[in-house]
């Protein structure tokens, strides 16, 4: 082995090293890249658990969502008061489900909440909430709902201490 | 996943095995490399056993991948590949430094040492072996949170067995084995497992009590004497731990994982400024208490001072580093013999100056993504016991390397532990990839696609099936 050989052996083995990151890092960032959903800040929020007397920093107050800056992505469902306040779910086509399950669409982490509250499914007259049989009911503006019932954008949604919003 | 709407629909659930067997590929082609490499430029030659060896390394790595095709297809594609290449970096250096100690003792007209590396070859297919075992057993993590108390308990007999009369063991200096048999193992490794599960189970359920009540003390909202029981408690084993085991790095370890953990849960700043006051309370206490712990930080203020004594080990490294200088002497090429513990607590010495600084940021970068990789699951996952979980093992592996590699280049007083996944040593091999497994099971259900959401009338069946 020459030291010529050796030398570009050992460029050679460094270059893999690297490669091998280099290979890592860009499809990590075609990872990073992908379309995120709210769930990262969701899930994160609701372990901290917001009681409004007790923890006066918890519960932000809740901004009015900037429309402007969803609007090109079609409607969305707006959480404007409780621990998970300020997360966007876009609406597309399927359904979306509100509850404490865990694999509900927005896992709502609330004493006053049942495991499948309710769902949100879209119809020709817009989108429609359904109450799953909850314990604490499902709210529009200031009426219980018992049946379906279509979800005028901006009208708040009420689920134990959670707010949602409509948004166009 | 939550919000799957248009965006994120089918055709995004890419898995991206095929990704990871690219990766495994090369860093077996980067372990052959590197062998010959090292048998060319001392010019030992190739072993005779060296594709014999390098086959079983490859089966290993595919063994694996396979089981993680089969069991966990959702799973992180990079944790796999990067603690493979990290293992098999540490089996070429432990090789080269078997080399290096066969011809001096050639030189010295000694008998020929037996060679380290198919000692960790072997813990390396335990280890397998039993990432193998986790990811079949252990369909969900969340059964492990059943364990929480089982696990604290055994956790913290393990941390306490090597003080046992008759099977503990003290091995320069730190009473740290357990020896059974001819065999010996260090319990600490498999604890930090079973006290991460532990501290995870325990804060998911106390969580909210922690971060909710407290008093104000100066300005500074503190928890209520009675929710300090718990960090109290913890501070003080691992206390114990230094003083009975004198383990500066074990002890180092679970403080951190505990109070990193408890800032995680509660998210509440404050137990990082109580953890940094107990910390700094318990430095001045060791240091002012035990003679070992003083001569660590005098060396490290000036190992130059003492370069012949107990400063020998860091300033042979420091200068391994430096005649590694930015592109390493090459594999072969260097003196990391030189430094004692090269193969344990030293290897990435060894690696920074066979390697040079681009090897060595290398591996650090390799280190970071792996963390990163760890922590990402964390935020991923739904349920908090596996957000807690994910983000305390990727801790404990985050403090591991930090500790070990500040020690080693001089950033932090030296404290022995070992760099994961590099370094000789059985349990610690074993007890990182069985981190990894879980980890892998963790981002399996994270990263899974939606199930299909549930019909209002299917509500009993849904129930039935979580």
């Amino acid at each position: 082995m020459t030291e010529f050989a050796l030398t570009l052996l050992r460029l050679a083995f460094l270059g893999a090293l690297w490669l091998f990151i280099i290979i890592t890092v860009i499809a990590l960032r075609r990872d990073l890249m992908q379309p995120r959903e709210a769930r990262p800040a969701a899930s994160r929020a609701s372990s901290r658990p917001a009681k409004p007397p007790k923890a006066p920093k918890a519960p932000k107050p809740a901004k009015p969502p900037k429309a402007s800056k969803h609007a090109k992505s079609g409607p969305s469902l707006v959480v404007t008061e409780g621990p998970l306040a300020q997360t966007v779910i876009p609406l597309g086509t399927a359904q979306v489900t509100l509850g404490r399950a865990p694999d509900s669409t927005l896992v709502i982490d609330d004493d006053y909440a049942s495991s499948r509250h309710a769902r949100l499914y879209p119809s020709d007259d817009g989108w429609i909430v359904e109450d799953l049989g909850s314990t604490n009911g499902t709210w529009i503006d200031r009426t219980r709902i018992t049946s379906p019932t279509v979800l005028p954008p901006g009208v708040p949604l009420r689920i134990g201490r959670t707010t949602l919003q409509l948004q166009r | 996943m939550s919000a799957n709407t248009a965006t994120e629909a089918a055709p995004r659930q890419r898995t991206r095995r095929n990704l990871e067997l690219v990766l495994l590929i090369l860093a077996w082609g980067l372990g052959v490399l590197g062998t010959q490499q090292v048998a060319w430029s001392t010019g030992e030659g190739l072993h005779s056993r060296f594709w014999i060896t390098a086959a079983v390394v490859g089966v290993l790595a595919l063994v694996a991948h396979i089981i993680v095709r089969w069991r966990v297809p959702y799973s992180d594609p990079f944790l796999l590949p990067i603690a493979t290449l990290l293992t098999i970096l540490g089996l070429v250096m432990i090789y080269r430094l078997d080399v290096a100690a066969a011809q001096r003792a050639e030189r010295n007209d000694n008998p020929i040492p037996t060679p380290d590396v198919y000692n960790q070859l072997t813990w390396y297919a335990v280890a397998v072996l039993l990432f193998v075992l986790v990811l079949l057993v252990l369909r969900d993590h969340r059964v492990l949170q059943r364990y929480t108390y089982t696990a604290g308990l055994v956790g913290v007999i393990l941390l306490l067995l090597p003080l046992a009369p008759v099977i503990g063991a003290t091995v320069n200096g730190a009473t740290l084995w357990v020896r059974v048999g001819g065999f010996t193992f260090q319990p600490a490794e498999a604890a930090k497992i079973l006290l991460t599960i532990f501290f995870a189970g325990y804060l998911v359920v106390t969580r909210d009590s922690l971060a909710l009540v407290r008093t104000k003390v100066l300005g500074v909202p503190l928890p209520r004497a009675r929710d300090l029981g718990p960090i109290l408690i913890v501070w003080a084993l691992s206390l114990g731990v230094l003083v009975f085991e004198r383990d500066l790095g074990t002890s180092l370890l679970f403080f951190g994982l505990f109070v990193a953990m408890l800032y995680i849960a509660t998210q509440r700043w404050s137990w990082l400024v109580l953890g940094f006051v107990l910390f700094a309370v318990g430095a001045v206490f060791a240091y002012l208490m035990f003679g070992h712990v003083r001569t660590r930080v005098q060396i490290w203020l000036d190992p130059f001072a003492y370069a012949d004594t107990g400063g020998y080990q860091i300033v042979q490294s420091l200068y391994g580093f430096a005649n590694g200088g930015l592109f390493g002497t090459g594999l072969g090429r260097g003196y990391p013999e030189l430094v004692p513990f090269a193969n344990t607590d030293f290897i990435l010495a060894g690696l920074g100056e066979e390697l040079g600084l681009t090897g060595a940021i290398g591996i650090l970068l390799l280190y970071a993504v792996l963390i990163e990789r760890g922590l990402r699951t964390a935020v991923a996952v739904r349920d908090p016991f596996g957000q807690l979980l994910a983000a305390g093992l990727s801790i404990t592996l985050a403090l591991q390397v930090f500790v070990i590699v500040g020690g080693i280049t001089r950033l932090i007083p030296l404290t022995g532990l070992t760099t994961p996944f590099l370094s000789y040593g059985g349990s610690s091999l074993v007890a990182n990839w069985v981190i990894i497994a879980i980890l892998l099971v963790i981002s399996n259900r994270a990263r899974r696609p939606a199930p299909t959401p549930p019909s209002p009338d299917s509500t009993a069946t849904q129930v039935v099936r979580r």
